[in-house]
């Protein structure tokens, strides 16, 4: 786990040296925003890149989770409201600008307005933690077809050919953030390390503070630790750790809407049983729930910036703002009945209190 | 008491917020809990061991039998 969280602060930190986007080494949120802009999802010309960390995280986790016998194609737990989480989700992470990862590689740069996001992380994380003790639950995956749970993988490996071949129809960042970033063949090392140690040691950052809050369990807290610990060491040794809240990279100072971004992404991915890294990561090992998520996630940063929801260094736009109170509306609906506080009885389909599904 | 939960097909924490509170209101016995990942056998184990219970692991085709006694 502290390997894990380890290889991930420190590659932040490298790949950032190697031309990836300032306190972005890695930024799963970022990047699959990066991905919506090459596939042309979104037109937003500075954050368009087919981001090979991404790609190799994926083919890393698929391979390592087929080498470990640990590939099980399930599926069909109300997989539509999994990708609406997913999508509002995303555009709270675009209103604070990072995924969970981001955030603690923003911290270890200095970047205090992580603070409030991080503040805002474990108040979401709270908000859902509650929710799962009033019974929430998206109901229980069932074994499909084995074939079913290939396509993920083979949709990212299609991807892949594209980075190396770049058919015209692809958008590609010429200036912006995506248009930095370390070299294709480094970043795909990366991520397929990134994939096969976060495969093998179930690594999340929301479980992290998940499972602090719900059991006093620092397991998979560790990893978040670790991140933070090898990140901020390695800032300081190259230099780059630059303490305050002006002025930093791909950030903005909005501290409330820093806080209310993070806490509705928090709630979201608690809800839906992970961070984006570890969906990712579960879309890999067959959950074709955790891939439709990850399609949700996609569509979310689509959705930001093609109706200019998303924050960007001068602030949070006032729809970005109106954004993030319908997503919270949205998140609260959809926690409040599918918990056992709601008045519409779950279906048989449904987990029983005693735990005896149908 | 002889127990079992299943929480096959769930993700994370659910397969460990049953497994605490059935243990909650057990103080021996045995308590089978099936399981359908390798993280949900990581969590549960960690938790029951936390909680002073011994674990059993077995495999049952695609799934995994996870055999808690106290």
């Amino acid at each position: 786990m502290i390997g894990a969280g380890g290889a991930l602060g420190i590659l932040g930190v490298v790949l950032t040296q190697l031309g990836n986007p300032p306190n972005m080494g890695v930024c799963i949120a970022c990047f699959l925003r990066d991905i919506a802009g090459a596939l042309g999802l979104h037109r937003a010309a500075p954050v368009q890149y087919l981001r090979p960390e991404i790609l190799g995280l994926v083919l890393g986790a698929f391979g390592a989770a087929l080498a470990t016998r640990e590939f099980r194609v399930v599926g069909g737990s109300n997989t539509f409201a999994r990708f609406i989480l997913a999508m509002l989700a995303m555009v709270g992470m675009l209103v604070f600008l990072g995924c969970p990862v981001r955030l603690v590689l923003r911290l270890a740069g200095g970047d205090l307005n992580a603070l409030l996001g991080l503040a805002g992380l474990i108040a979401g994380v709270w908000t859902g933690v509650w929710f799962l003790n009033q019974g929430f639950t998206l109901g229980r995956a069932a074994p499909q077809n084995k074939i079913n749970g290939y396509i993920f993988p083979a949709m990212i490996f299609i991807l892949f050919l594209f980075l190396l071949y770049k058919p015209a129809f692809l958008f590609f960042s010429k200036e912006g953030p995506g248009s930095l970033h370390a070299p294709l063949l480094i970043s795909l090392g990366a991520g397929l390390l990134i994939g096969i140690l976060a495969q093998r040691s179930h690594f999340c950052m929301v479980g992290g503070i998940r499972d602090f809050i719900l059991f006093r369990d620092t397991h998979l807290l560790t990893g978040f630790l670790a991140v933070l610990a090898v990140a901020l060491i390695g800032n300081l040794v190259t230099g780059d750790f630059k303490p305050g809240f002006t002025g930093q990279p791909v950030a903005h100072s909005d501290g409330l809407w820093n806080f209310l971004g993070m806490m509705l992404g928090g709630w979201g991915v608690t809800l839906l049983g992970g961070c984006p890294l570890r969906q990712l990561v579960a879309a890999s090992e067959g959950n074709t729930d955790c891939a439709a998520t990850v399609l949700g996630f996609l569509a979310g940063a689509a959705l930001a910036h093609n109706f200019g929801l998303a924050a960007g260094p001068g602030g949070v736009p006032f729809a970005g703002q109106v954004a993030v109170i319908i997503g919270f509306l949205a998140v609260f609906i959809i926690a409040f009945f599918n918990s056992k506080i709601s008045i519409v009885k779950p279906s048989a389909q449904e987990v029983s209190p005693d735990g005896k599904g149908n | 008491m002889e127990k079992e939960i299943d929480a096959r097909g769930l993700l994370c924490p659910e397969p460990v917020l049953m497994t605490r509170r059935t243990l909650d209101k057990m103080s021996s016995g045995t308590l089978r809990v099936l399981v359908s990942t390798a993280a949900a056998q990581e969590n549960v184990t960690r938790l029951a061991e936390s909680m002073g219970w011994k674990v059993a692991v077995a495999a049952a085709g695609d799934d995994i039998i996870l055999t808690l006694r106290k």
